[in-house]
């Protein structure tokens, strides 16, 4: 490696740290909110998770590109996020699946990257002082200049990130999850060791799509449902009118607060005692439905190995998550509402579930993808709730 | 769930002796695991013959046995105690395997003993292949094609319709013993056979090969309550085909994708609840296809193993602690984090940096062992060290072996005709490609190093990888490596100042690259201190981070740490942030990097002793060292723990930033002593015995010139540079001779000549094996009495700590030959004089710390052998024998103490008597002879202890899996020399109602002394001969001392089929005689077992 032919970056955050490195992904100047996601696998997964609109993020394990990128480990139909930051890019990737290195992908997309900095440093900064207003640079690389420019960059709060991402017209999704173990075939489950087969019967269910993970899709679709996505500014009117048994919220980028119309069109499915499950915004969405308030998190959650445990059994899930914000589980009419899983390293709200109503969700991603399979039930559940309510 | 308060009383197993697969990891497994339970307030009870082990140190048990772990032994505590549990996870496949017979004889049936963590049905279906295999399919997982055979006959059925290269797994039996590949019919027979035989159950699994697969292992964690976690998945550098302990390893997983990763996640975890392991740990093995990712399971321990060791120093999660209290009946969710402290034990470590574990192989001191790897065990240590990034971590680890490596390459070594040499040559010289080929595709112990040379030759990626199936992954990171160091030989060839050749972001880009200062200064022509000096003034130094379990998502309280060079200019460039020095009074212990023969456990033992001592007296401890089997590197047993290559240039950057006010060397053993000057003069405070001193005691004119002032006595002696100065010499000082070389360890290349026409030869050994160093020519003292004292002193006093009397005569390696305290032969005024001469020596080197003395005795004349101003390999030994800690008292010494302040005392009378034995690794290397030498061979060591001598002498050999026999037949083949005093012992025998059976010669000197005796064939005199009557059952005991070496002797044949067939083979006449007294006690005692607490507290 010749360094003096390799461009450099820099990334600069408002409150003044800074980091120069050298660029692997497109050129230009990005903004975004930095955070840190603690994954040692999966960095395809997280580039094309839409959730990770408006953000610069680093992986805090340090080699990244290491098996390349292929076609099939996708999460959406692009990568949405405003940069990534590594501590080592691998330019020669080894792996039987891969198709491309990681450095092309982001030029093709034009997503910014950087390696080369401490991203422990990084990380730890973060963590002590919360996430930060950041800017990722090949253009500019004044830091001084940079840390100016971060410095008057909107944040997260109070911006609909969720427009940005969803679809614009709704579309049936019939793709069930990949089989590594049987490429190629049309498989009935992604490495379920059970070899676990869809049920013949159909049930049809529309998603609400906030930045909807691909893998949430294929779950439903293993779970035998008949998935059709709408758009996030659909109205509970048109949802309830579909045909659709059950009603599932999708994940998504940014404050929650600052998409009311679909929290309130939550409120509405809920108030028809509609058969409804939420991921992560969907979570949180459910939450501000119900009269709750959510909050910003320091500097979030996301990683691979959050444990959870589960209150109806007292069992440990290790959980995939990815959010900024939380539901104030105190702020639930506890009537109506109960905690059903709280995280285990910082108690914060991680699902919740109506008494009465077949309604419930869950703040972490029990797709994964990336991340450990332990909470995969919650689909089945949702298959079973759905039948005992149609 | 809360912790049960059903059970009280928990008897814990250790794992034995430290042998090839079973090292000094289970003494940190142990050791931790002891330390949870009693901290939950139960009654532990500990089983270890290990005496050079923590756990067995008596404030870690409550009751401590060092006893031989087997079942008849276990029975004897456990009846004794009445535990309410027995927990026999964390000592290896040893208490694995003692718990399987104690559960199967109905011991624990009978005394309601309990056995907790994994309990027998999921022990066999774990480790019985067959039902593995069920299992396994059960659950979906794919295996490679596999038959459990049970005859020979069975094997070959399945290897002629599968083909060969085929994979023969033994049952039940540890480190892939008695595995292999077999590429042919014949060697597929052998292996079998010889698998079958070792297989306690007489099993074996004849595999289909998937040499060349990608190899992976989980470390798995299960609670009561059925929540699983994964702490770390390692990935194997070398590829299937190659036992992951003698693999290089990185941590975590590099080449898996997140889907691929999860999908071996889920594996892992189906496969422990299938297997039905209640809690704690298992390691599972997985092989994937590097083509089509097929993925298959390979085998599951269900226990604590090497690897979890590996996992716990690489993520900073404690398996072996979590493990215990598991088994107790906390859940995951109930225990904390002890590094973030307020999070839980319930989750999956994240690490931001790379781990890598490369083993350490002493193929020097079996030079008839082929250098090959495969499927059985043949590493004796290993070396771990992190980076952030593959690049520096590799190199770390490389400089970390203790094998003269600085780094991959750049040394100035070439390996030229067969071995190793300093050709001082910049880049590599033109090797033959046929010749580069087979090195790349022949897995050895030094393959590693033909990577480089391949890139250097201009092999591209794709062809070194079809020809060592390394993944192209790891192969490129090397490529990366090399090209940096072409691109430094090239800078470095300019003229001027260093400046002019190593620019800044050139030095920083390698440094970066895990490139060490020995290697630039090399390359630059310049000394190391000046590159430092050159790299400080540019202020690039590393930066310190820690291990936290969490890749700083939260903060950490555990100051575990390791270097790394930053890249990049940064606003926080230059800061040095986490786990900031404090300003206590510091003390720094070197450790001992990884073991190796001569240099193991011992001296780990010491530093930690060192650590807990100061850390009890107010100091901050600061430990160093790379060995992730060891209790030194664990993170609780000093204040502060730095995993770094134990080099000048990473002791020096510590120094830097922790300022210490004092520097121990002299526990580590060879590695941290041979840095003791260097450190000196860089201006680190060495506390103890002076570097001086130390010197004096190596130096062969300094040390001749301290005697004749002490006036005591040493064998004529004298030094050749070269073969034509010693032959002189050797006339001068008489034949026989000990050769050796000068600052080795372990008696490396050490020889017993008797004439001149074989002086030649081992003066050329002894010279390759210590290049420019004078080869030390000793006279040596045949049939000779050897004995070992160690002391401690403060300068002023001196307390001998022990006198050990050898039972094998002087000539065998002190670390070989077996050993007594208190002496059982010797006469008071013997003692006296030893004691004497000891304490002259001691205060005459100024020792502060521990002193260890080698004397020979021959005709009532006192010789000094050897003086070691340092922590020796008794010092455990002698610690547990006399119930005083002397690493302890040293260090205290060390850090300013007198003897007087300390009160510190001399045992002086023991009602016990304590018998050291050690361990061999013949097994492990066909072809070797097991005649013992001044070559040290032995791996570990066990300790018998008891009232007399003879039951003390059949404990040890129990405890060393050489149990002697109460009655059977006893081959007896010795020298020509040595016929007269076998007779005495051969009637000893023949008393006791031993059958007598001896080759022609020694048959006529036992019968003509009124013996009956049966007359066998040696191997040359044709068939049925006496390596028949061995494999065919008929000997129990072998007294055999060697008249020939070498394959082709008669001698090797039967002491190699005693290996094979595990029957004790007694070597020298001295241990025949012990092995008369051990079993006369066996026939008239039964053995009685009693704690060690009780011993102490009775002298």
């Amino acid at each position: 490696m010749k360094s003096n032919k390799i461009k450099k970056a820099v990334l600069a955050l408002e409150d003044g740290t800074w980091f120069e490195g050298f660029s692997f992904g497109a050129e230009g100047k990005s903004f975004g909110e930095v955070c840190f996601n603690t994954s040692m696998t999966g960095y395809q997964e997280i580039l094309t998770d839409p959730s990770y609109r408006g953000q610069i993020v680093t992986m805090t394990y340090p080699l990244i590109g290491n098996y390349g990128v292929n076609n099939v480990d996708v999460e959406s139909r692009k990568p949405f996020l405003s940069g990534f930051v590594v501590k080592e890019y691998c330019k020669h990737p080894s792996n039987y699946r891969m198709t491309q290195n990681l450095g092309d992908y982001l030029k093709k997309n034009n997503i910014i990257g950087i390696e080369g900095i401490d991203t422990r440093a990084l990380t730890a900064h973060l963590r002590t002082h919360g996430a930060k207003n950041g800017v990722l640079s090949t253009s500019e690389l004044d830091p001084k200049k940079l840390v100016k420019q971060a410095k008057e960059h909107q944040g997260l709060v109070g911006r609909d990130l969720v427009k940005e991402v969803t679809c614009d017209k709704p579309y049936h999704w019939t793709e069930l999850p990949y089989n590594l173990d049987k490429p190629g075939d049309n498989p009935n489950a992604q490495m379920d060791l059970a070899g676990l087969t869809p049920p013949e019967k159909r049930i049809k269910i529309a998603a609400l799509d906030c930045g909807i993970k691909y893998n949430i899709l294929r779950r439903l679709t293993a779970e035998g449902f008949d998935v059709t996505v709408y758009p996030a500014t659909t109205t509970a009117d048109v949802l309830l009118a579909s045909g659709a048994k059950g009603f599932f919220l999708s994940n998504g980028p940014g404050d929650p607060e600052a998409v009311p119309y679909v929290y309130e069109t939550v409120r509405k499915l809920v108030d028809s005692n509609a058969a409804v499950f939420g991921i992560c915004l969907g979570h949180q969405m459910l939450g501000l439905a119900l009269g709750g308030k959510t909050y910003k998190l320091k500097f979030g959650h996301r990683g691979g190995n959050q444990p959870v445990i589960n209150t109806r059994n007292n069992k440990v899930e290790i959980t995939s998550q990815n959010h900024g914000f939380a539901v104030d589980p105190d702020s639930l009419d506890k009537s109506l509402v109960y905690q059903s899983h709280i995280n285990l390293s910082d108690n914060t709200s991680e699902g919740l579930a109506m008494k009465h109503k077949p309604v419930y969700s869950v703040q972490y991603h029990p797709e994964a993808s990336p991340g450990p399979h332990d909470s995969r039930y919650l689909f089945k559940q949702f298959r079973e709730m759905v039948e005992r309510n149609s | 769930m809360p912790k049960r308060t059903d059970i009280k009383k928990i008897m814990v197993i250790g794992a034995g002796p430290i042998i090839i697969g079973q090292a000094c990891e289970f003494d940190y497994s142990g050791t931790q695991g002891c330390k949870a339970l009693k901290e939950e307030g139960y009654e532990v009870i500990l089983i270890n013959s290990n005496p050079a082990t923590i756990m067995t140190d008596p404030e870690f048990a409550h009751r401590t046995y060092v006893e031989p772990i087997t079942p008849e032994v276990c029975r004897k505590i456990i009846e004794r105690e009445r535990p309410d549990a027995l927990l026999p996870t964390l000592g290896g496949q040893t208490a694995l395997n003692a718990a399987v017979a104690l559960a199967e004889n109905g011991t624990l049936n009978e005394f309601k003993v309990e056995l907790i963590g994994a309990n027998l049905a999921a022990i066999k279906k774990a480790e019985d292949r067959q039902l593995f295999k069920e299992a396994m399919l059960k659950i979906g997982l794919d295996l490679p094609d596999s038959l459990t055979v049970k005859t020979l006959e069975e094997g070959i059925g399945f290897a002629e319709s599968n083909g060969y290269p085929v994979i023969i797994r033994p049952a039940f039996t540890l480190g892939g013993t008695g595995g292999g590949i077999a590429y042919n019919r014949m060697e597929f027979e052998e292996i079998l056979s010889k698998g079958l035989d070792l297989s306690p159950i007489r099993q074996c699994l004849v595999e289909q090969s998937i040499i060349g697969w990608k190899e992976y292992e989980m470390e798995v964690m299960r609670d009561l309550k059925d929540n699983v976690v994964i702490i770390c998945s390692i990935e194997n550098m070398d590829p299937m085909g190659i036992h992951t302990g003698d693999s290089v390893t990185v941590a975590p997983a590099q080449t898996l994708t997140d889907k691929e990763y999860q999908r071996m996640r889920d594996a892992s975890i189906a496969c422990i609840r299938e297997i039905g392991v209640d809690t704690g740990g298992s390691n599972i093995q997985f092989g994937v296809d590097p083509k089509t990712g097929r993925m298959v399971v390979i085998e599951m321990n269900p226990r604590v193993s090497r690897s979890s060791a590996l996992a716990s120093k690489a993520t900073g999660f404690p398996i072996a602690k979590i493990a215990a209290k598991l088994a107790i009946g906390y859940s995951l969710d109930e225990l904390f984090n002890d590094i973030t402290r307020y999070t839980k034990a319930a989750f999956e470590p994240s690490i931001d940096y790379v781990v890598t574990k490369i083993p350490r192989f002493t193929f020097e001191k079996f030079p008839d062992a082929e250098d090959i790897l495969n499927t059985s065990m043949k590493s004796v240590g290993e070396t771990m060290s992190i980076g952030r990034t593959f690049k520096e971590s590799y190199q770390k680890a490389l400089r970390s072996m203790e094998t003269g490596n600085i780094g991959l390459g750049a040394d100035g070594r070439e390996y030229v005709e067969g071995r190793w040499q300093r050709t001082g040559s910049r880049k590599p010289g033109k090797l033959p490609h046929d010749w580069v080929d087979a090195q790349l595709r022949k897995p050895t112990s030094i393959r590693h190093f033909f990577l480089r040379q391949a890139f250097w030759q201009g092999y591209d990626v794709d062809k070194i990888y079809k020809l060592s199936g390394i993944d192209p992954w790891f192969l490129n990171e090397v490529k990366d490596i090399v090209e940096l160091e072409k691109e430094l030989e090239k800078a470095t060839t300019k003229r001027g100042k260093l400046k002019a050749k190593l620019p800044e972001e050139l030095l920083r880009r390698s440094k970066a690259y895990g490139f060490s200062d020995p290697q630039l200064a090399f390359l630059s022509g310049v000394k190391e201190t000046e590159v430092r000096k050159y790299r400080k003034a540019l202020k690039i130094t590393p930066v310190y981070k820690m291990v936290d379990t969490c890749a700083a998502e939260f903060e950490a309280f555990t100051p575990y740490l390791y270097s790394t060079y930053e890249l990049g200019k940064s606003s926080f460039l230059g800061k040095d942030t986490e786990a900031p020095p404090t300003k206590n009074q510091k003390i720094m212990i070197l450790g001992g990097g990884p073991n190796r023969i001569g240099q193991g456990i011992e001296f780990d033992y010491c530093c930690v002793h060192g650590a807990f001592a100061l850390r009890a007296d107010g100091f901050e401890v600061i430990m160093v060292n790379n060995n992730p089997e060891t209790v030194s590197t664990d993170y609780d047993t000093s204040d502060r723990l730095y995993f770094e290559p134990l080099t000048f240039e990473d002791v020096m950057n510590i120094m830097d930033r922790e300022h210490p006010k004092g520097v121990i060397v002299q526990f580590g053993g060879q590695t941290p002593l041979k840095l003791a000057v260097s450190l000196k003069k860089a201006g680190a405070p060495i506390i103890g015995t002076s570097p001086e001193s130390i010197d004096v005691a190596e130096d062969r004119q300094l040390f001749g010139a301290m005697l004749r002032r002490l006036k005591i006595r040493q064998p004529d002696n004298g030094i050749a540079m070269n073969v034509k100065q010693a032959k002189p010499v050797a006339r001068k000082v008489g034949y026989p001779v000990v050769v050796r070389p000068s600052y080795v360890l372990g008696g490396r290349a050490m020889e017993i000549v008797y004439d001149e026409s074989s002086l030649d030869e081992f003066v050329m050994k002894a010279a390759e094996a210590a290049p420019d160093k004078p080869i030390l020519i000793d006279h040596f003292l045949e049939d000779a009495l050897e004995v070992d004292v160690d002391c401690v002193c403060d300068g002023k006093e001196v307390l001998i700590a022990g006198v050990m009397e050898h039972i094998e005569e002087a000539g065998i390696h002190s670390g070989d030959s077996a050993c007594v305290i208190p002496p059982y032969t010797l006469r008071e005024d013997q003692i006296a004089t030893l004691r004497k001469f000891t304490q002259q020596m001691a205060l005459a080197l100024k020792v502060k710390g521990l002193m260890n003395v080698q004397y020979a005795i021959k005709n009532d004349l006192v010789y000094v052998l050897e003086v070691n101003p340092r922590a020796s390999r008794t010092v455990p030994f002698v610690s547990k024998a006399t119930g005083t800690s002397w690493a302890k008292v040293a260090a205290r010494l060390m850090a300013g103490k007198t003897i007087s302040e300390l009160k510190a005392k001399e045992v002086p009378y023991l009602k016990h008597i304590a018998v050291k034995e050690s361990v061999f690794p013949f097994n492990r290397f066909p072809g070797v002879d097991t005649v013992l030498g001044p070559e040290m061979k032995s791996t570990g060591e066990v300790m018998g202890i008891d009232h007399d001598f003879g039951m003390a002498f059949s404990k040890s050999q129990m405890a060393a899996n050489s149990a002697l026999p109460a009655k059977g037949t006893v081959f007896v083949s010795v020298k020509n020399k040595d016929k007269r005093s076998v007779i005495f012992i051969a009637k000893r025998l023949s008393d006791m109602g031993f059958k007598l059976v001896a080759t022609q010669g020694t048959a006529q000197a036992l019968t003509s002394n009124g013996m009956e005796v049966t007359v066998v064939r040696k191997v040359h005199e044709g068939r049925p001969n006496v390596v028949d009557l061995i494999k065919n059952g008929g000997i129990q005991l072998i007294m055999n001392t060697p008249a020939g070496k070498g394959p082709r002797s008669d001698d090797f044949q039967i002491r190699r089929t005693a290996v094979v067939y595990n029957v004790p083979c007694i070597t020298t006449l001295s241990a025949c005689a012990a092995a008369a007294n051990g079993i006369e006690t066996l026939r008239k005692k039964e053995i009685h077992v009693k704690t060690l607490q009780e011993y102490h507290s009775t002298t």
